[in-house]
């Protein structure tokens, strides 16, 4: 593990490059996989895959139900179709289609949505979903991903080839630092950044790099931080909770996404079932985004560094 | 040549199947499950090159996708009687730790249903990916899905149908069973289809005509269809019926499209269809 306040960003990149990346190198190795689009090729950053392998490439135009019936179709017919738009469009636009058609029938679709959360920016509420990890996590037999940086997202790419179900791969638009380490992630394992005894702060998706900030913050205070990174929301890492909040004592929750249905509540759940510790959340609470730069909107929605600073804080003095 | 006789038997039978489903748990759909019981009888029994072991991906054969779930106690007689499943496992249609749901589903197993239908409208577009999954396997065999008229009030209907023209899947054939009837009532008092026939030749398709109720035409037209696969072009084939046709009581109305018979009703109906192949 490396110490907490050595953990730089290399560089800033969107988690969409990261996907696109990944969408790539998978297709490269793996002839079963296939890509739908719905009019976002340029956004998803797809181009690379379908410069290589234009017969696997199926531009459904604006047509979002359509695209999932067909991704659905693809699945029974062998293939692994990555079914890949705005995670507005990916999820809330096309619920039942997803839900009868995908989840209940069983189809190894793997719906890759970007531009979650407020940081899509100016676009406004109508684009910016704070909604999906809820949605899809609810959906019986669907796993539920949200990288946290260009690389992670890049490998959960590859990774979801591999695994036999739908899938729900989440990430954003902006530009955003890249500090994880390459071969560290794995479905449904937390990765920790930092071992401490004082609170436990978990993490998913952008606000990962907040909570990592946070956590210097605190380590330079002397407060121990046990700092993991929940990419994936389900299957949810149990064990790396309760082992973590056995040592802390509190908890705290940071992600770009409501409270209601993210992986706070997921948490949240886990610990009233099996050791009911202080817990804090970092989170939207029960409101829409605007538009706006995403920077400005991350501290306007209670998202920023400060924010899970100030909630660990909170954790602590509950114990 | 397809044996008219020995299909109108079977569809007999079908029928009877259709009407001791339903009635025995006071609920489901047999008007247009009767409706169509001419169609997918002539489908699987003289149309289809299709596998009698059950192979989710369909390779090398013709497959079938039913759109208009809730006609489940039609497809699941044909599928039983087609010998994908025990005949007698009918009984269990709607009943607790049953394969045979209310609306079709893939979740317990049951062979010969590939994706869960019953939310209206997603059939077609399924139906388009495994016939793209076809040509990308190089697999020249039939994509078949059966819609109802009501169901074309869906949105997603129509994303299918501007996709499948424009992308050239050609090993698609779309029925539609036109009989002019829904839940709430005709469907020129829900919402009205206008010129379906216009509609579906302005979005790209070769669209074919049938009596869905005349069993000879019905396998003539199938198979002309089938032929005309590999043109360029995706079939739609716009397909008559009777809703509840066999049983003189629920042809013509929207009355039985999802009402059970009761005792002495489901007799009558059972009087007026011949058991030919033996009840399960």
């Amino acid at each position: 593990m490396r110490d907490i306040l050595t953990i730089e960003a290399v560089e800033k990149k969107a988690t969409r490059d990261g996907f696109g990346q990944g969408f790539h190198e998978v297709a490269q190795s793996n002839s079963d996989v296939v890509g739908l689009c719905a009019d976002l090729v340029g956004s998803l950053k797809m181009q690379a895959f379908i410069k290589e392998f234009p017969e696997r490439f199926f531009q459904v135009g604006i047509a979002e139900a359509n695209m999932m019936g067909i991704a659905a179709g693809l699945a029974i017919g062998g293939k692994i179709p990555y079914a890949c738009t705005f995670a507005n469009f990916a999820t809330g636009r096309v619920y039942d289609q997803i839900r009868q058609s995908i989840a209940y029938s069983h189809k190894n679709v793997k719906i890759c949505a970007s531009h979650a959360g407020v940081t899509l920016g100016e676009d406004g509420a109508t684009h910016q979903i704070l909604e999906d990890i809820g949605l899809m996590k609810m959906l019986p037999g669907f796993t539920v991903i949200n990288p946290c940086d260009a690389q992670q997202t890049r490998e959960a790419a590859i990774a979801i080839a591999d695994h036999d179900g739908p899938c729900y791969l989440r990430f954003g638009r902006p530009g955003w630092p890249m500090f994880t380490e390459t071969g560290s992630f794995k479905i449904g394992k937390a990765i920790q950044f930092s071992e401490g005894s004082d609170v436990s702060i978990f993490a998913t998706g952008h606000l990962m790099w907040h909570a990592v900030e946070a956590s210097k913050k605190l380590v330079q205070e002397g407060i121990t931080v046990d700092l993991y990174n929940f990419h994936t929301i389900k299957p949810l890492d149990e064990e790396a909770i309760l082992e973590s909040i056995a040592k802390t004592g509190c908890v705290v929750t940071a992600e770009e996404h409501q409270r209601n249905g993210g992986l706070g509540d997921s948490v949240a759940q886990t610990i009233i079932r099996h050791n009911p510790v202080p817990m804090e959340y970092v989170a939207v609470n029960d409101s829409f985004g605007e538009s706006g730069k995403p920077a400005q909107l991350l501290t306007k929605y209670g998202l920023g560094i400060d924010d899970v600073y100030a909630a660990a804080k909170r954790a602590l003095t509950r114990k | 040549m397809a044996d008219i006789a020995e299909l109108k038997r079977i569809a007999s039978q079908v029928r009877r199947d259709i009407i001791r489903q339903v009635h025995a748990v006071s609920s489901g759909h047999p008007g247009g499950s009767l409706g169509c019981t001419d169609f997918m009888v002539a489908l699987y029994f003289a149309v289809m090159n299709h596998q009698q072991s059950f192979n989710m991906d369909g390779a090398n054969e013709d497959v079938f996708f039913l759109s208009n779930g809730h006609i489940s106690p039609l497809w699941y007689s044909v599928l039983a009687r087609s010998g994908y499943f025990p005949v007698k496992e009918l009984s269990t249609f709607r009943k607790l730790d049953s394969r045979l749901q209310g609306h079709p589903a893939t979740h317990e197993g049951l062979p010969g249903v590939r994706v869960a239908s019953g939310s209206l409208g997603q059939g077609i577009s399924v139906a388009i990916g495994v016939a793209l999954s076809k040509k990308l396997k190089g697999d020249t065999q039939t994509v078949f899905v059966l819609t109802g008229d009501g169901e074309l009030q869906e949105g997603q209907i129509w994303e299918a149908a501007l996709y499948a023209p424009h992308n050239k899947v050609d090993n698609l054939v779309v029925t539609v069973d036109w009989n002019g009837q829904q839940i709430d009532g005709a469907n020129d008092d829900v919402l009205s289809l206008g010129d379906l026939e216009a509609k579906w030749i302005a979005f790209g398709w070769d669209v074919m005509h049938m009596n869905g109720n005349d069993m000879e035409e019905v396998v003539n037209v199938l198979n002309e269809a089938k032929d005309k696969t590999g043109n360029g072009k995706p079939i739609c084939i716009l397909m008559k019926t009777e809703m509840g046709m066999g049983v003189d009581f629920m042809t013509g109305t929207h009355a039985w499209h999802g009402k059970a018979p009761n005792d002495e009703l489901a007799e009558k109906a059972l009087g007026q269809l011949e058991e030919t192949l033996g009840d399960y």
